[in-house]
């Protein structure tokens, strides 16, 4: 078991300290971070360059199969399989198709944008080397924290740690992997 | 701190004069980790004296009555319950009507509300999202146990069976078995998705092992990175607008079961939309009696303002309002037709005598209290907002009342004429799912966290890094 090191996390009190921080953080060329808050910091995704998230396609995805299982059930079952006629309506149309179909189409959205949300965050994961810092708890509560990934190209535990603390982050300490 | 003070100059010179600014989201001027603790110290907490003495009688309703009165029905067979021709759908369909109204709210304060960008909402909307979840599942149980032979409700989905049969598509009692499937599963998933985060909160202060534990798990490993909430905060604005969509959908279609037959008084096309604004309002009445007590005895008062209360009071006018448009042109259009028919049903909704005490509720309660609501001395009293609660929704339990039994017990041919009277039966599975309700709601207040703390803290001006709170110098950042 051998101990490696997973980065460096610097803590900031504001969100614009640490707005101001990670734009930094670009700027000197570091690629593989991340900026932990209790709320989305308005602006973040920008200077983070995220781009428009995959979430609402997996969600639309979902939607349009759920819609098009439905009607092809319907067809299926009403018209194909067995067929009954009832007040001399024709066995498959628009009309009777369309609610249900509808119906599954906001559930297999709304499926599709859970799914969607956890399989991009790589959820559900039970444990993650941040949550054994005692420091990192207080994410959830009041304190911003900024956290560089040794697997940056740029890494480096001395000049990355006096880098972090010249942008104002405290509390700058070594993020340890134990797997 | 004399960057603060100077923020705080800052402030006080943009900001607009006193009676142009907004109500603050939550007032007292807190700070963030102030917040976390107010929202999570009830559910982490010793429990309050007067959570027992409301949960004991909940929970005997609960797991007793509701039971009891369920399994004599489902062994004995409908017989049990008042309902018999002409009158086959009584308390049954009423209460389920009644109980997917009340979840109808719920979801348009969490969502609409949302999509809009009302910042209030963040304090009320985890209450009323639970209050969705619940009654849907209160809803989903009448035409579930109302068919007879519960043991057959698998006949309503699209399993392949020995009979080779399949359900028939063409009809909206069909349809409905999809929508408030689709309510329950979609309402569900937004409630859980909403409290990850807070989860999450909740896990990083747990104090014992099994709290930890318990959390650990359903925060899921939540982090808060920022790439997590670009893709959560994408998640939650298309749940919400599914959402939406459910909100005018699911009661629509319930409205339909009714104006696709043909009886006097159900055959309007009105119907989707009455049903939809009936259910909105009906919930916002719910969200009062709710809210009102909760914010006292968990001492929210700071969180859940006057401001918001008055709100809610407002939306519940301006639906009230709108049910009162329907009811006019209802009867208007009753008389308009010329069908001696829908005339005979209106007029004997005020006027018959056997069930002209609800006829006269309805008006009284749903067009007159209402109209409590437009004065600020009222919206301002909360045990006048309290009562008014409670009257919308004994208001709109009768309206259902009226629609549903109103319309059946005297049709075309005198030979289908009859009465409709509950038995103990209807009135204790009543009961039961109203015990079933505030069980699980209260049991939800306790354990979980009960406003969305992320959401609450996310709409506070620190929040905001352009905002001189949020610690930036005159809003220079690029």
């Amino acid at each position: 078991m051998s101990e490696k090191v997973y980065g460096l996390m610097a803590e900031f009190d504001s969100p614009a300290a640490i707005l101001h921080a990670a734009e930094k953080v670009r700027d000197a060329g570091y690629r593989r971070w991340d900026a932990f808050t209790p709320f989305p910091i308005h602006g973040m995704d920008k200077v983070m360059k995220l781009g428009n998230s995959l979430v609402g396609w997996v969600a639309l995805g979902g939607g349009v199969f759920m819609f098009l299982q439905i009607a092809g059930l319907i067809w299926f079952t009403n018209a194909f399989d067995y067929p009954i006629i009832v007040g001399g309506k024709p066995m498959f149309s628009v009309p009777m198709t369309f609610v249900p179909s509808y119906i599954m189409l906001i559930m297999g959205g709304a499926v599709g944008a859970l799914i969607g949300m956890l399989g991009l965050n790589q959820l559900p994961r039970l444990h993650h080397p941040l949550l054994d810092q005692k420091r990192f708890a207080l994410v959830s509560r009041d304190k911003f924290i900024l956290l560089i990934g040794a697997q940056d190209e740029k890494f480096c535990a001395t000049e990355t740690k006096t880098f972090l603390e010249s942008l104002g982050g405290t509390h700058v300490e070594i993020v340890e992997d134990k797997d | 701190m004399a960057d603060s003070a100077l923020n705080l100059e800052e402030l006080k010179r943009l900001a607009p004069p006193v009676e142009l600014q907004r109500a603050p989201v939550v007032e007292g001027n807190k700070g963030l980790g102030w917040l976390t603790d107010k929202l999570s110290v009830f559910a982490e907490g010793k429990t309050p004296r007067w959570w027992w003495i409301l949960f004991i009688p909940a929970a005997f309703a609960a797991t007793v009555i509701f039971p009891t009165c369920l399994f004599y029905q489902v062994f004995t067979g409908v017989g049990v319950w008042g309902n018999n021709h002409p009158v086959m759908w009584g308390l049954d369909i009423v209460n389920f009507i009644w109980w997917v109204g009340v979840a109808h709210a719920g979801t348009l304060i969490s969502a609409l509300l949302f999509l809009t960008k009302q910042h209030w909402r963040t304090t009320i909307g985890r209450m009323a999202e639970a209050m969705t979840v619940f009654s849907v599942m209160m809803a989903g149980l009448y035409p579930a146990i109302h068919v007879g032979r519960a043991w057959f409700d698998w006949f309503m989905f699209p399993v392949p069976n020995s009979n080779g049969l399949w359900p028939q598509f063409r009809s909206p009692l069909m349809w409905d078995v999809f929508a408030v499937n689709t309510y329950l599963v979609v309402s569900s998933l937004f409630f859980f998705m909403g409290m990850i985060p807070d989860f999450a909160v909740l896990r990083d202060r747990a104090t014992t092992r099994i709290r930890k534990t318990i959390f650990t798990f359903l925060a899921m490993g939540w982090t808060g990175s920022a790439r997590q909430w670009h893709n959560y905060e994408k998640a939650y604005v298309v749940l919400c607008g599914l959402c939406t969509l459910l909100v005018f959908t699911v009661s629509s279609i319930v409205g339909l079961d009714f104006c696709t037959a043909q009886i006097a008084g159900w055959h309007a096309t009105i119907f989707p939309l009455y049903f939809v604004i009936g259910a909105v309002f009906c919930g916002f009445g719910m969200m009062l009696v709710i809210l009102i007590p909760l914010r006292k005895w968990c001492g929210l008062e700071n969180i859940i303002t006057m401001s918001h209360m008055d709100k809610v009071a407002k939306l519940a006018l301006v639906s009230g309002l709108i049910i009162d448009y329907i009811y006019l042109m209802e009867f208007f259009i009753a008389w308009y037709s010329g069908d001696p028919y829908e005339r005979w049903v209106f007029g004997h909704r005020l006027f018959g005598h056997t069930y002209m005490v609800l006829g006269w509720m309805l008006i009284g309660i749903n067009v007159c209290v209402t109209q409590l609501l437009w004065f600020k001395k009222v919206r301002s009293n909360l045990l006048w907002l309290f009562i008014i609660g409670l009257l919308i929704n004994c208001g709109m339990w009768s309206e259902r009342f009226v629609i549903v039994v109103g319309s059946l017990y005297q049709d075309f041919l005198p030979a289908n004429w009859g009465k409709y009277m509950p038995t103990i039966w209807d009135i204790g599975l009543y009961i039961g799912t109203l015990g079933a309700f505030f069980m699980l709601y209260l049991l939800f207040v306790k354990f979980l966290p009960m406003i969305a703390i992320s959401e609450v803290k996310g709409v506070m001006p620190e929040a905001d890094p352009h905002h001189p709170l949020g610690g930036a110098k005159k809003g220079d950042h690029q």
